[in-house]
């Protein structure tokens, strides 16, 4: 396996790629462009479009903090350059 | 014991616990005094920055500006927290390995350039000042509001308690402190909510009751909110945007990438012991953020709910809300609401002469609602509610005992202090650490470098009280141009500086000024040069709005546009950055080998 500095760098990109798509999905995406498609669904009293605008995007942005952060470990450790 | 009393008691013995920790937590190097020694663990560096972050504005203001604005608020609460993610993936980790003190110290290294350095003060200075007037005023506010002293005692007041811990404790004593006022404001918000949630829909969790039906009755919260808004003819609480989907758009990054290139926000990601802890300690920031912002969406549907069932029983119990006796009789008005109507932010004004209080959009353009308020014999809204009492009056609508008021104005304080502390922090390690000892006075040693530090910070307290006392009558205007500036300038700078090795100080300091020059163009184009009344030139850029409609407060993302754009342009024209920069940013990218934070070149 390549463990150069240059295929770290790349892996890490990808990374950051993945985990930003997703968070312009659930705020630019299901709270503001698709947020009027999505009030036709409901989430008990929430439309689901609104409740991606108040709420759900802010659980999402947690979510994938942890996991970006858990992940990023693990890469680091793959390419031998996590902090001892 | 009466209000008064209580208040006392919860204020000062919110104070004590500061001080106390205080002199617990003194600085005793600069280490200590800008980083807290880089020792604070991530989950409690988490709270100290949600309290750091959440200001007299996101306690006090945000929850009545949604309240006002229904769907369309969302862009605060998206835009506010969005901005962690672009810090935990972009900003924090690799800022945290470089290992400097403050944001112009890395992008004097970074760009080999004591230029770049003082542009990057500058926009600090601004960006910082124009914020913690706000804060000032949020002291005044509150001090006068619930202890009953004057606006400027207030303000003494706040000077002098933020004096004590944040000059002698330093970065140690404002996060230990600010970890306190995290758990005195977070308290303060919640259990206000908690209790009104539990009233109306039967759930204690407001971030549940508000999707909840409503107790006793068969409809969902929000289902009957936006029925009785568009009813009195406002626009429907969980659809209506303002302004253009465009608009909310752009507005949301420029909070986002703004918040993201916030410098009191930044240091306190140097202030954990490791790049892995730099990235998880902004989740745990986010979490502690998320608790009051997935709150106040409720405390806001919530609260305009109330005000209009209380004056309105046919809002209150589904029956026709325009039949003769709904409209609440002003003689029997709860006791809140005369209380609330001493202090001008509560007003009702007889327009049909009934004795009965009317509210409704009298300026609404569907005919249905004009139709049956003309047939009702409205003559206008009669009911004018300050946003800020959403959250301030929310325990007295809700009938909750006395020390819940209490509790409200301990955490309003406690808000506003903990911001101001973190901006004066940010202000002084510019001043005496970028300016003084990298660039006038290098031979500066450690203990003269502290005393400088804390001769700076009380300057500063003395700057922001003069002002708080002085407000230039446009401290709200420039709450937008703090976010517009640190969008346009310090977000893409230390973007292209982690992201682009290539780039170069010509680059980056011909990117912050344009992205500065523009963004400022554009906002003074519509409140006046530096925000003096009469000399707005809308005629010179073709109207409000002009550029598709974006707002000014929205305009920093095409000011950070135009930084990358310029910077990237200038960068391929001007001579490459140096092999050893380009190392530098190569070995920044990588966690391991990062060191202790320090001020050492």
């Amino acid at each position: 396996m390549d463990k150069s500095g240059k295929a770290y760098w790349y892996a890490v990109l990808k990374l950051v790629g993945v985990h930003l798509a997703i968070w312009a999905f659930v705020s630019y995406g299901c709270g503001i462009v698709f947020a009027s498609t999505l009030n036709s669904i409901h989430l008990g009293g929430y439309p689901l479009g609104f409740w991606f605008a108040h709420q759900g995007s802010i659980y999402c942005f947690i979510i994938l903090i942890f996991v970006f952060a858990k992940l990023m470990g693990e890469l680091d450790k793959k390419f031998d350059v996590h902090e001892q | 014991m009466d209000l008064q009393t209580l208040t006392y008691l919860f204020v000062g013995g919110s104070f004590a616990i500061y001080i106390g920790i205080a002199i617990w937590a003194r600085a005793g190097s600069t280490s200590d005094f800008y980083v807290a020694g880089g020792h604070v663990p991530p989950v409690l560096n988490g709270m100290a920055t949600g309290a750091d972050w959440m200001s007299a504005a996101s306690f006090i203001s945000m929850a009545g500006l949604i309240s006002n604005m229904g769907y369309g608020g969302g862009l605060f609460l998206m835009g506010w927290t969005g901005g962690y993610v672009l810090m935990a993936m972009l900003l924090a980790p690799y800022l945290r390995k470089f290992g400097k003190f403050t944001v112009p110290s890395f992008v004097a290294e970074r760009f080999y350039s004591n230029g770049a350095a003082v542009v990057a003060v500058i926009c600090l200075l601004t960006m910082s000042l124009t914020y913690i007037i706000g804060q000032m005023t949020g002291v005044g506010v509150t001090f006068s509001r619930f202890l009953g002293v004057t606006n400027e005692m207030g303000i003494y007041l706040g000077m002098g308690i933020v004096f004590a811990y944040a000059v002698f404790g330093g970065m140690k004593g404002i996060t230990y402190t600010q970890v306190a006022q995290y758990v005195v404001l977070i308290s303060a918000y919640t259990v206000p909510a908690i209790f009104i949630s539990f009233q109306l829909t039967g759930n204690p969790i407001p971030q549940l009751g508000l999707g909840g039906t409503l107790t006793g009755q068969d409809i969902h919260l929000l289902a009957r909110l936006d029925q009785v808004v568009t009813e009195l003819g406002f626009g429907q609480y969980t659809t209506t945007a303002t302004g253009s989907l465009l608009n909310m758009f752009v507005y949301t990054i420029s909070l986002m990438i703004g918040t993201a290139g916030l410098p009191h926000v930044i240091i306190r990601f140097f202030t954990v012991p490791t790049v892995a802890a730099a990235r998880s300690s902004a989740g745990w920031a986010l979490v502690f953020i998320a608790i009051l912002y997935t709150t106040a969406p409720a405390v806001a549907a919530m609260a305009r709910y109330n005000i209009i069932a209380t004056v309105n029983s046919g809002a209150k119990n589904g029956t026709d809300m325009f039949a003769a006796d709904a409209s609440l009789v002003h003689a029997e008005r709860p006791e809140w609401m005369k209380r609330w109507e001493v202090t001008g932010l509560l007003k009702w004004e007889d327009k049909n002469g009934d004795g009965r209080i009317q509210i409704f959009n009298d300026k609404t353009k569907n005919e249905a609602a004009i139709a049956k308020a003309a047939a009702a014999g409205w003559a206008g809204n009669e009911l004018t509610v300050n946003a800020d009492i959403v959250v301030l009056a929310s325990p007295e609508i809700a009938l909750l005992p006395n020390w819940v008021i209490a509790l409200v104005a301990a955490g309003g304080i406690a808000a506003a202090l903990s911001t101001a502390a973190g901006l004066l922090l940010a202000i002084s390690s510019a001043i005496s650490h970028d300016l003084l000892k990298k660039i006038w006075m290098p031979d500066l040693s450690e203990k003269n470098e502290l005393i400088a530090g804390k001769i700076a910070m009380a300057v500063s307290i003395l700057i922001a009280g003069y002002l708080g006392l002085n407000p230039p009558g446009f401290a709200a205007g420039t709450v937008a141009l703090a976010f517009g500036i640190a969008a346009s300038t310090i977000f893409p700078v230390l973007m292209m500086g982690i992201f682009n090795k290539k780039m170069n100080k010509e680059g980056a300091i011909a990117g912050m000024l344009s992205g500065l020059i523009v963004t400022l163009f554009y906002v003074f184009a519509h409140k006046g040069l530096f925000f003096i009344k009469g000399t707005e030139y809308l005629g010179l850029i073709g109207g409000a709005n002009s550029f598709f409609g974006i707002t000014p407060e929205a305009f920093g993302t095409i000011g950070a546009l135009v930084n990358f754009g310029v910077a990237y342009v200038v960068s391929k024209f001007t001579p490459e950055c140096p092999e050893h920069i380009q190392h530098l940013v190569e070995d920044v990218r990588t966690p391991r080998g990062s060191k202790m934070v320090s001020g050492a070149h």
